[in-house]
């Protein structure tokens, strides 16, 4: 096939794509930086504004609580969730009995669609009579009202995310089941512990799945909507559990307030943007990757 | 050395058998109140297991009476639900296949750039588009329509690009030569030669996208406004809302459909998921 042809077909197979990105991905990208110089609402079309939104956001306590709610939840269940599913798939890694029911028990929440979740944990997270509360009254562990006190809103959507983190745990294991067995049996040779085997040859031959693993994390927390949406339309307690998805959204669809609600996306992308190269500057640091690059 | 060993394995055998418990237990209470009779629902010390079974919840929370929403109609929200994952589903599966092999087998001038765009695409946080993708479709009158839910899927998703792009990679080029000196055209090839090798990407495709569809909360808030359109999601969260009062075995109850089709898929798929979700971490 002479070159003329192929990229002939290269360009009519990728068409639907090329359609489907510039109409669904760049021209909303770009929308999204116009509007957020504009004042616009569905009822009227945008009109320029500068920076006017972007002067109100950073003067708006809302957005200023709705941002730091949404970076300590990112900080609490980030870390939380990464150890979490290490530990599991480094219990379930090699010769484990059972192997195969204890996997899809671990995995089985994370394919719970969000809405059920949250609705489950809503009954279980009850003050006076869901199944955590009454657990830990009977270990006589003080309880506390996950639901209604400010202090534990953030808590129990940490708990709930560490619960369906389940697909993470999955591909740790297959990450682990990629260290050469050689390098484990070496060290092993050489008298380093279990806990120096993993400290020193695991964690490093992992360490790119790590970081992939934690990027993702980040940005699928720092757009935390569905859950909390459900289980506190309103953010309330003390918008305790007001995010920064749930502002955007109320400014577009409730406040009617588009062009502002633009703006906020835009500072999320930059935020994302920002925090992402971060992780990956230390990640540049502290990554061994296996081919040297 | 070996009581050593067999202790290490007893510590790890019961550190798991915890933890499989704190995993499953709200599976167990989500499943066991709405079977209990009223009485013990809300009793101390908790009751696990029902002293006899009723099926009475089930029923109560998928009742439509009508126009009236009862409590959740389920079957009518259970339909809507399915042709959305289908027509979802069917564009996402025809659509990336085309353009993911367009990028595997074919050169032609700005695949790389274009190549690295579908790779940012899949870093742009969904409530940056949210706005600007409204005003759009509501110019095109689809809202209070399914049509902005599934007809993006008919034109690619930057991830199952490249899932599937990977997967053609690895498929060597005899076959199609030896195809195209039979003289078939390159549509033939594609739809005759490499799609049938190719099941088991699509299949995860297919899988992912349906979960996704399933599970999408935010795009039906968005665009479905009459309640009679609702998906299960969004009718549960509804559900959940407007009956903050309801017993909780009937939320249960509601709860665990929705639930439900996931499990048995899940059951059905098992090898097919775990290998789909390790592919996407490592590359």
């Amino acid at each position: 096939m002479n070159a003329r042809r192929e990229a002939m077909y290269g360009y009519l197979f990728t068409l639907p794509w090329m359609i489907g990105m510039s109409v669904f991905m760049l021209y909303p990208v770009v929308a999204s930086c116009w509007y957020s110089f504009c004042d616009y609402s569905v009822l009227k079309p945008p009109m320029w504004i500068g920076l006017a939104n972007y002067q109100e956001l950073f003067q708006d306590e809302v957005f200023w609580q709705a941002t730091r709610n949404t970076l300590v939840f990112a900080m609490l269940s980030l870390p939380l969730s990464t150890v979490v599913a290490l530990a599991l798939a480094v219990l379930l890694n090699g010769k484990v009995r059972g192997q195969s029911v204890y996997r899809a028990l671990f995995f089985m929440p994370s394919l719970v669609p969000v809405v059920p979740v949250a609705v489950l944990w809503f009954w279980l997270f009850n003050g006076d009579h869901g199944i955590i509360n009454v657990m830990l009254h009977s270990m006589h562990i003080p309880t506390v009202n996950w639901m209604s006190n400010p202090a534990y809103t953030k808590w129990a959507i940490v708990v709930l995310t560490v619960w369906g983190g389940g697909n993470t745990m999955l591909i740790y294991l297959a990450g682990l089941q990629d260290v050469p067995t050689s390098l484990l049996e070496a060290s092993e040779l050489d008298g380093a512990s279990g806990a120096q085997r993993f400290r020193h040859v695991t964690v490093p031959m992992i360490s790119p799945v790590i970081l992939f693993n934690v990027v993702m994390g980040l940005i699928g927390s720092l757009q935390v909507f569905a859950v909390p949406y459900v289980l506190w339309p309103t953010g309330s307690p003390e918008r305790s559990a007001y995010f920064y998805a749930m502002y955007l959204f109320d400014n577009a669809f409730k406040f009617n307030k588009m062009g502002y609600a633009c703006a906020m996306g835009v500072l999320m992308f930059l935020m994302i943007l920002v925090l992402t190269l971060a992780l990956l500057k230390v990640g540049e640091r502290k990554v061994h990757y296996q081919d040297g690059g | 050395m070996k009581v050593r060993r067999i202790l290490a394995t007893m510590g790890k055998h019961t550190l798991l058998v915890v933890l499989s418990i704190l995993f499953a237990f709200p599976f167990v209470w989500l499943i066991s109140t709405p079977l209990k009779p009223d009485a013990e629902v809300m009793r101390n010390p908790p009751v696990w297991i029902p002293s006899h079974f009723q099926f009475d919840n089930f029923w109560k929370a998928m009742n439509f009476e009508g126009d009236k929403l009862g409590y959740i109609p389920f079957l009518v929200y259970g339909r809507n639900t399915v042709v959305l994952c289908l027509l979802t589903v069917l564009g996402l599966v025809i659509s990336n296949a085309l353009v993911a092999y367009g990028f595997a087998k074919f050169r032609f001038p700005g695949r790389n750039l274009f190549f690295i765009l579908t790779l940012a695409t899949m870093m742009i946080p969904f409530p940056v588009l949210m706005v600007p993708t409204f005003s759009l479709f509501r110019a095109m009158d689809w809202v209070g329509t399914y049509r902005p839910l599934w007809v993006p899927a008919w034109f690619g998703s930057g991830f199952s690009i490249f899932l599937l792009r990977q997967f053609f990679k690895t498929i060597p080029n005899e076959l199609s030569e030896a195809a195209r000196i039979d003289g078939a055209s390159e549509f033939a090839i594609f739809f005759e030669v490499v799609l049938p090798l190719c099941k088991p990407a699509l299949a995860v495709v297919a899988l992912f996208g349906f979960m996704g569809t399933w599970n999408d909360f935010l795009g039906p808030l968005i665009y479905l406004l009459d309640q009679k359109q609702f998906t299960l999601g969004l009718g549960l969260q509804a559900f959940q809302s407007q009956h903050g009062g309801t017993p909780f075995s009937l939320q249960m109850a509601a709860t665990s459909i929705v639930i439900l089709p996931v499990v048995i898929l899940f059951i059905f798929m098992q090898r097919l998921l775990v290998q789909g979700i390790a592919v996407t971490g490592i590359k």
